[in-house]
């Protein structure tokens, strides 16, 4: 208590030392999208400004991969009773285990309702956006987390195909071994090796398995969950040793440049390689679901939510119409290098492999991601890296696999 | 005439009230908040974690008993044995090459102005601007590593920030037999030099420390921290981090330096001259023994910079890479990202307290040191 009183004199003392008397309705939008991501955000704003001249839009981003700047100062000012009028968030977990629990967030099912919204988003999706029998959040986009990445042409060379189970991954990659090609997987720095995991613990357990180890049904002490961890290691074993000084962009390099045969990583890989590389969609690389994943859909959607006492509702409940409409969705997307959460989207305004994944995304089975908080809760999401480090440390499955259920009970997941 | 003086008293303490009020909340009031914070369950319950108003329990040192003993706590440990590495090389590198180029500049070369802005310079940059330049130079490829090249040998193969090596290794289970061992014979090397000195007292108190700090580490063989062996030791992705620290600290080490040698007088130096001291013998059995006291001083202000390091490494390695993990890096995450703040704040309390172990004393030093003046 002691602490709001003391920030809000603070910000408060801020505020009046720097308002202009003006007193123009404003709406202040508190995002990570900076950088190549800018455009798509700035396409938005323009969009909303045309519509609502009125209305003046405060871009406050604060930068960092991922959001993982924009999320502590977010929490800084929602604990200083500050809150922005509507934030960035990864949908699912990553708003529900922190925010929502919180009593933070307003429900936003009225506006779905009467928007038209509830047929418009596939049903998988609306599973992983409720808790408490609400929906919290409008998604804008939705990111493929198990997409395998390929050269077409260097796989022909090597006659090899991209492998459909991990099992077949293995063999693959020991007949690639075998001809010279040392580490036949790329992989990047520290979070990717999350991004690979959630890849193999999807292709081990299946989805409905994936989903009982979220909801607490499935403890990561099964054998079924340790077994996850064995596969992990092998795999870890086809890749590059000096993963952990690459970015993920840098992994990419590696595959295309023939140094690897395969590389996992989100579909945001499709447009570093189609807009920054300019390889075309099909021929200068290839995708598939990564190994066992055939056929679902492993998802994670940025999406903004419409926290509590914030000072223009009015405007925030307009950003959100325009975010979760046709228009604002086929704006954004094609930017950003995403598919629209809603199935109506017009597919000419999209390259090949986004058409593809469009189409992935109507028809199969969707579920949420880890590593970019679909899933779980930002409290085990943070100290799943430490479990990750045990397994390294000892390549010990059993150890990992109770690090990972003693974090799961102390932060309550699937409760 | 004694009117004037109280009134010199009362506007002497009206001045000072304001820093007094702003100091008494902004940092003792802070610090019994984080305190307070630490020893509460604020963050373990998701709801309660971000409320508005956070309804959260008292759980006495249970954070601290987690942070030492825990199961999933193992990183927070093996940040403590890193910090410990980084400490103790960081200080020995800036106090080597520190009164090495002191030396050096004080036998008056020339442009030893301009050399000397040189040694500085470094330390006019800020830890990210240092981080960010080293961080491209120690790249596996690049860099450091391809030096050699230029005289015609093979290239480095050290991975540097990306090294996962670690070397001098021991389980963290032996500390309850190791660590009160240790204190015991620093307490033991305190006793005698007491007794020696004549302080009885002295030494009587630091023998009877020596001799319970023994009968806890006989104890301390039957306590188990840890239900399973945890190894931790000294992470070789630190030699760069020490590299770049140790690059710009030295600068002001050998300014502190400098200015002690300039200090001492020039008879002196004479006088041990014609006594027949050569160069070795003048620096080891006279001024260094002088410089005592600025060795000191720099421990202290080095000492307190590398336990608190936080900027270096962000800028360098990132905050998740966690070969190079320091605790203020483990605090901005265990907070911030974890939400588990009450963890956070015991992080930061440890912190205060490391610190607090070297300043206080340090101070005391001072101002008894200021008071005999």
């Amino acid at each position: 208590m002691m602490r709001r009183v003391w920030l809000s004199a603070v910000l408060g003392a801020l505020f009046l030392a720097g308002a202009p008397a003006r007193a123009q309705e404003k709406l202040e939008i508190f995002s990570w999208w900076a950088g190549d991501e800018g455009p798509a955000l700035k396409a938005l704003i323009d969009q909303y400004a045309a519509k609502y001249p009125t209305i003046e839009v405060v871009n406050s981003t604060v930068t960092g991969g991922s959001g993982v700047n924009a999320r502590a100062v977010l929490k800084t000012r929602m604990l200083g009773g500050d809150p922005p009028d509507s934030f960035q968030v990864h949908a699912g977990q990553e708003l529900i285990g922190t925010w929502v629990v919180a009593n933070r967030m307003e429900d936003l099912t009225p506006l779905f309702k009467s928007e038209g919204w509830m047929a418009k988003y596939p049903p998988g999706l609306f599973r992983l956006l409720s808790a408490q029998g609400g929906i919290w959040s409008v998604p804008v986009n939705i990111h493929r987390s198990n997409v395998m990445w390929y050269v077409p042409a260097n796989l022909d060379k090597w006659g090899v195909g991209p492998p459909s189970s991990w099992d077949q991954f293995l063999a693959t990659c020991k007949t690639l071994q075998g001809k010279g090609l040392a580490h036949p997987l790329a992989l990047g720095e520290n979070w990717t090796y999350v991004h690979l995991w959630e890849s193999v613990a999807l292709g081990v357990l299946g989805p409905d398995g994936w989903a009982a180890l979220w909801s607490g049904k499935m403890k990561f002490t099964d054998p079924m969950a340790v077994k996850v961890w064995d596969t992990f290691g092998k795999v870890l074993a086809c890749a590059n040793p000096d993963a952990s000084g690459l970015s993920w962009q840098q992994a990419v390099d590696r595959m295309l440049k023939g140094e690897a045969a395969f590389n996992i990583m989100g579909d945001w890989a499709a447009g570093y390689m189609a807009t920054t590389l300019k390889l075309a969609p099909g021929h200068g690389f290839g995708w598939t679901a990564s190994p066992g994943t055939g056929g679902v859909f492993m998802m994670l959607s940025d999406s903004f939510g419409l926290p509590k006492g914030v000072k223009h509702r009015d405007a925030a409940l307009k950003w959100l119409k325009l975010l979760g409409s046709r228009e604002g969705q086929d704006t954004f997307n094609p930017l950003k290098g995403s598919i629209a959460a809603r199935l109506d989207s017009d597919p000419l305004k999209y390259n090949a492999y986004l058409q593809s994944a469009a189409k992935d995304w109507k028809s199969d089975r969707v579920v949420g991601s880890l590593a970019h908080g679909a899933v779980a809760p930002e409290s085990f999401g943070s100290q799943f890296g430490t479990v990750m480090e045990i397994y390294l440390a000892g390549m010990n499955a059993q150890a990992a696999a109770s690090a990972a259920q003693a974090i799961a009970d102390q932060v309550r997941l699937g409760k | 005439m004694r009117w004037r003086k109280h009134t010199n008293r009362i506007i002497g303490f009206l001045v000072l009230l304001p820093s007094i009020v702003l100091v008494g909340i902004f940092v003792y009031g802070f610090i019994g908040r984080t305190v307070w914070a630490s020893l509460s369950d604020w963050g373990q319950d998701p709801a309660q974690a971000l409320a508005l108003d956070p309804v959260t329990r008292f759980v006495g040192l249970d954070n601290y008993r987690q942070l030492f003993t825990g199961v999933i706590d193992g990183r927070f440990r093996q940040d403590m044995v890193s910090t410990l590495f980084f400490t103790v090389f960081f200080i020995a590198g800036c106090l080597l090459v520190g009164l090495l180029l002191a030396i050096l500049i004080d036998h008056k070369p020339k442009g030893e102005g301009l050399f000397r802005g040189v040694f500085l310079f470094p330390f006019a940059l800020s830890f990210v601007v240092t981080g960010t330049i080293w961080r491209w130079l120690l790249q596996p490829n690049g860099g450091v590593n391809r030096l050699p090249e230029l005289v015609g040998l093979p290239r480095g193969e050290f991975a540097w920030l990306t090294s996962k090596r670690q070397i001098w290794r021991f389980d963290w289970n032996d500390l309850s037999v190791w660590l009160p061992l240790v204190l015991a014979a620093a307490l033991a090397a305190m006793a005698l030099a007491a007794f020696r000195a004549g302080r009885r007292r002295r030494g009587a108190l630091a023998l009877a420390g020596t001799a319970l700090l023994g009968i806890a580490a006989v104890l301390g063989r039957s306590v188990t921290l840890l239900p399973f062996p945890e190894q931790h030791g000294f992470n070789l992705a630190f030699i760069g981090i020490v590299l770049a620290a140790v690059w710009q600290m030295a600068g002001y080490t050998m300014a502190l330096y400098l200015a002690g040698l300039s200090g001492i007088p020039e008879e002196l130096r004479e006088a041990a001259i014609t006594e027949g001291a050569g160069g070795w013998a003048l620096y080891t059995r006279i001024i260094l023994p002088l410089m005592a006291p600025i060795t000191l001083s720099a421990m202290i202000v080095l000492g307190h910079i590398s336990l608190k390091i936080f900027d270096l490494v962000f800028a360098m390695a990132g905050p998740d890479n966690s070969w190079t993990d320091v605790p203020a890096l483990l605090m901005y995450i265990t907070t911030f990202r974890g939400n588990q703040f009450a963890k956070g704040a015991a992080i930061g309390v440890i912190l205060l307290l490391l610190v607090a172990v070297i300043i206080v004393p340090y101070l005391r030093w001072q101002l008894r040191e200021g008071s005999r003046e």
